[in-house]
């Protein structure tokens, strides 16, 4: 039987502020244990939360950006649970009124665009983070407190791949606004799926399981997927799929049972008397509108209208702001150069580079007008295109300039016509059994004898001039053969 | 003797020279040893801290400075945070338990010259009427020592009565201050919410606790709260609006002013002395000029059961966080027999925690939860609006009531602990106050077999200088709150 998949996604990212959430610590989480902590975050008796503005404001950008409406009435929340990692016994979070509601996300579904609803984004606090070790357990409260936002999508997603979608384009979006790193492997973005299948047509919907413990893209999809083979299975098999929550296992591919809805919480919300209500000025949430930068699929768009780039560069370029913008600057400095050509060497060798490099997400190594100028060199036929890949390499890992780099190492494209010659001619001189080869018609013996050239010349030898002579020499040959 | 000295008294003698602030401590800590046995207002003294804080104050004062509390001695209920001292809460939970820092309000206080003399009794958590609640031992009542001194303020009301310090602070969620006040037969103020920071005091209730001053008149509650009152940027609740000149404000005449009576607040069973003396002070406000006016508040009867839901549903979750694990007492014994985190923490509030703390944890916790929220939690909350309404109304037609603090002077210590529902209801008179939010005080209005009897001038929203005002005219005029306990 065919089966349709219902997923929803509940994303949490941690908000880029300088503060925490509710008091004065620093929000930086590289620092030693237990060292960014207050009265507040502590949950010592008589501290009080103050909300902090920035991540409100963060909050509301991310909602614009996802086209929301943000209500001009907004409140916190107590939700009630007790774990040891929860300081003060309740989160503060919001429950009924978020910051903002309904709104979408388009992602790609073939050759078309999806459109997926946003049901809300809200404003919460982290805890502070447990480590375990041997019988004992740690507590670092230096997360306690720090900002986080819950984005939580309808039930529109219908598969695996929707899923990597939905979170890369999240992703880019939260990068875009510097909202959050979006980082899963270090948990700055964490997020739960709840999926259920249903036969093809059905008109209601399955029983839905919730995944957690997926700590990377990779994860997702391949939880995901597994979770939807696994209840296929079991309604095959005439079984019932059981309203459960379950956990990534990275290590054995495979979901595993954590609880039943039977020991589901029940939270206890009520508005937290700590913290009067909010009112959102329509000014204000309008201003922000205005001030919101240009967007991955705006960005797009315009990258490929105005610049002609194709459209599988162009999504590669538009992932990071940073890329983007570096193509753009690149485009700018390097006049005269078709945007095209920035694009084959960004998406190709740059791409490449950044890849094989620990470098975080976004950054580059070298300038626009590194790469600019380098492009031009090309261009002008100063350098050939191999002499071109290994230049950059050494910009992006040593720096310096293009023109000193060829310099040095003597990369400079010999074109000369005289200069090549007496090279061409010393190559069919010492090669005379593949010159017969490409005489008797072999013309892979050209290769070789290109190789050869390249060889003399240790690669500077311009390709299209030393081909052309090295052509004419033997095509004289073949005459004087013939004569 | 000098630990009999008003604030006000004090401040003139501290500033003529005649007095020094260490003379004026070691006379109090000469009190304390003297009379505490007996009333045991005190949970902790903080003597060498006081006569530091004494001889810095002379120091500060012979250098010209006029801080306006300068060299006071005063009380703090111990669920006042207080850096460097042990604050319990009256607790087993909290004890030991030393808070890294200042309540907002005693900032103030130390920043205005103020010496701490220690921590006093409460019920605990400022759960109860009586201080019968502590986890240590019970106040007694000066005027009668088998009695209780009133709760939760209980310590800081006996504390100003029996001399044991010029005045205190106590907090007031359902009416903590004032009911020890009058039971004790001090004056006691309970700011509008919002006037005063709650930065630093162990929550109760969130959205109903104030601390407020305690003072042996309305002139000393008019200078503690000078200092106590204003915005503070680390209490989200609390309002930026500025502080009168409560001191300057107070005059002896009530010509124009109106006075609401309503009759709500009188009757139905109340200790026949108690009605007299409240009606007996409406005519002395009579012939200071006020203007007396019959009003109704109907709602009055159902703030007890609104209050008791709103306050134990904010305290199950304000209590959430003693679980022995960052601070407070942890039961090693919990540790050994406890199989997991969870029991470890059940086993140490099982432990920890008194009878009625648990009890309201439990009554919170049962009506937050789902399918009782709507029944309870909500239509508390509504109720709580139209209370709210009823005091709206009351102030638009009058610029103070007049009601009695309690239906009974104290009663005897014992009476009450094992008939809840008894205990509860002698808070009938002060809850709605604070669920509408404004401000009350209560003052001395005369006695019932060597008993005080206690009034309140209630308020509107911030209009405190016209309660101290109206509470002041009437001390004037008379001579109750002249009359000290025997000890």
């Amino acid at each position: 039987m065919a089966y349709e998949t219902i997923i929803g996604m509940e994303v949490h990212a941690q908000v880029i502020t300088a503060s925490k959430m509710f008091c004065g610590c620093s929000a930086d989480t590289s620092a030693p244990p237990n060292t960014h902590v207050c009265p507040v975050c502590l949950a010592m008796p008589g501290s009080l939360p103050v909300i902090n503005e920035a991540a409100v404001r963060a909050t509301i950008r991310t909602g614009l950006a996802l086209h929301c409406e943000i209500p001009p009435h907004t409140k916190f929340d107590r939700k009630n649970y007790s774990y040891p990692d929860l300081a003060k016994g309740y989160q503060i979070s919001q429950y009924d009124m978020p910051l903002c509601v309904d709104g979408w996300i388009d992602i790609p579904d073939g050759e078309d665009t999806k459109r997926l609803r946003i049901r809300r984004v809200h404003l919460e606090e982290d805890t502070g983070r447990l480590i375990h070790e041997g019988a004992h357990s740690l507590i670092d409260d230096n997360r306690s407190g720090m900002p986080l936002m819950e984005i939580v999508t309808e039930a529109d997603l219908r598969s695996a791949d929707d899923a990597w979608f939905y979170l890369t384009k999240l992703r880019a979006i939260l990068r875009y606004l510097g909202v959050s790193s979006g980082n899963m492997e270090e948990g700055a973005m964490r997020c739960e799926a709840n999926i259920s299948i249903r036969p093809e047509g059905a008109s209601t919907f399955g029983t839905r399981v919730e995944i957690k413990n997926m700590n990377s893209f990779r994860a997702v999809r391949q939880a995901i997927a597994y979770e939807i083979e696994r209840q296929r299975a079991l309604l095959e098999c005439g079984e019932q799929v059981h309203q459960v929550t379950v956990g990534w296992d990275e290590n054995r591919r495979r979901t595993v049972f954590q609880r039943s809805k039977e020991y589901a919480n029940d939270y206890r919300y009520f508005p937290d008397p700590d913290l009067p209500p909010l009112q959102l000025e329509r000014v204000m949430v309008e201003d922000m509108r205005r001030q919101l930068p240009e967007l991955p699929d705006a960005k797009a768009e315009r990258l490929a209208r105005e610049y002609g780039v194709k459209g599988d560069d162009v999504a590669l370029l538009v992932q990071e702001r940073q890329i983007a913008d570096f193509f753009e600057a690149t485009v700018k400095a390097a006049q005269g150069l078709e945007p095209q050509v920035v694009a084959n060497w960004m998406v190709g060798e740059l791409f490449r580079l950044l890849s094989e490099q620990e470098v975080a997400d976004g950054e580059i190594p070298i300038t626009p007008q590194q790469l600019a100028d380098l492009l031009m060199l090309l261009h002008k036929g100063a350098i050939n295109a191999a002499a071109a890949k290994e230049v950059l390499a050494e910009l992006f890992h040593r720096g310096g300039s293009a023109e000193e780099i060829i310099r040095r190492r003597g990369l400079r494209q010999i074109s000369s016509e005289s200069d090549l010659a007496a090279v061409v001619a010393q190559v069919l001189a010492e090669n005379p059994q593949p010159v017969a080869d490409y005489l008797q018609g072999k013309g892979a013996a050209l290769g070789f004898l290109m190789g050869q050239v390249m060889k003399a010349t240790r690669g500077q030898a311009n390709p299209q001039v030393a081909r052309q002579l090295l052509m004419e020499s033997l095509e004289g040959r073949r005459h004087d053969t013939e004569e | 003797m000098d630990f009999q000295l008003t604030i006000h008294a004090a401040l003139d003698r501290l500033r003529d020279g005649s007095l020094s602030s260490r003379q004026l401590t070691e006379s109090l800590l000469q009190r304390i040893a003297d009379t505490d046995d007996t009333i045991k207002a005190y949970l902790r003294v903080d003597g060498e801290g006081a006569l530091r804080s004494a001889e810095e104050a002379d120091r500060r004062r012979s250098q010209g400075e006029k801080a306006p509390l300068l060299g006071i001695p005063l009380a703090l209920k111990d669920v006042i945070c207080t850096k460097g001292i042990e604050t319990t809460c009256a607790s087993r939970f909290l004890q030991g338990f030393t808070p890294p820092y200042d309540a907002t309000v005693v900032a103030r206080l130390k920043e205005s010259g103020a010496v701490i003399l220690g921590k006093t009794n409460t019920d605990e958590f400022a759960m109860g009427s009586s201080t019968e609640n502590s986890s240590y031992f019970t106040t007694h009542n000066p005027w009668d020592v088998t009695r209780v001194p009133g709760g939760s303020s209980g310590g800081s009301a006996a504390a100003v009565a029996a001399d044991e310090c010029l005045g205190a602070l106590g907090t007031d969620t359902g009416g903590s201050i004032r009911q020890p006040a009058a039971f004790c037969g001090v004056a006691g103020l309970k700011p509008t919410y919002g006037r005063v920071s709650r930065y630093g005091l162990v929550a109760f209730a969130s959205s109903l606790d104030q601390a407020g001053p305690l003072g042996k008149d309305v002139t000393d509650c008019a200078l503690l709260l000078q200092t106590m009152a204003g915005y503070d940027p680390c209490d989200s609740t609390s309002v930026d609006l500025p502080v009168p000149d409560y001191y300057g404000a107070l005059q002896p005449r009530l010509d124009g002013v109106r006075i609401g009576v309503p009759r709500e607040y009188f009757g139905n069973g109340m200790q026949p002395e108690v009605e007299a003396a409240v009606r007996d002070a409406l005519q002395v406000c009579r012939e200071l000029g006020a203007e007396l006016v019959d009003l109704s508040m109907p709602y009055t009867e159902y703030a007890l059961p609104a209050y008791y839901i709103i306050s134990s549903a904010e305290a199950s979750a304000n209590l959430a966080r003693f679980d022995g694990v960052r601070y407070g007492a942890r039961y090693d014994d919990a540790m050994r027999e406890a199989a997991d985190i969870i029991e470890t923490t059940s086993k140490t509030r099982q432990q920890g925690f008194g009878d009625e703390v648990k009890r309201r944890i439990m009554l919170g916790t049962y009506t937050l939860s789902a399918g009782y929220y709507d029944a309870y939690y909500l239509k508390a909350q509504q109720v709580r609006t139209l209370i709210k309404r009823d005091f709206d109304q009351a102030f638009s037609r009058c610029d103070a009531l007049i009601v009695p603090t309690t239906p009974t002077t104290a009663f005897r210590i014992g009476e009450r602990v094992h008939d809840m529902l008894q205990m509860y209801l002698g808070d009938i008179f002060t809850l709605g106050l604070n669920l509408a939010g404004t401000c009350g005080i209560s003052i001395l209005c005369g006695f019932a077999d060597g008993l005080p009897i206690g009034m309140q001038v209630l308020g509107g929203a911030f209009e405190e200088a016209t309660i101290l005002n109206v509470a002041y005219a009437y001390e004037q005029a008379t001579a109750w709150h002249l009359q000290t306990p025997e000890l």
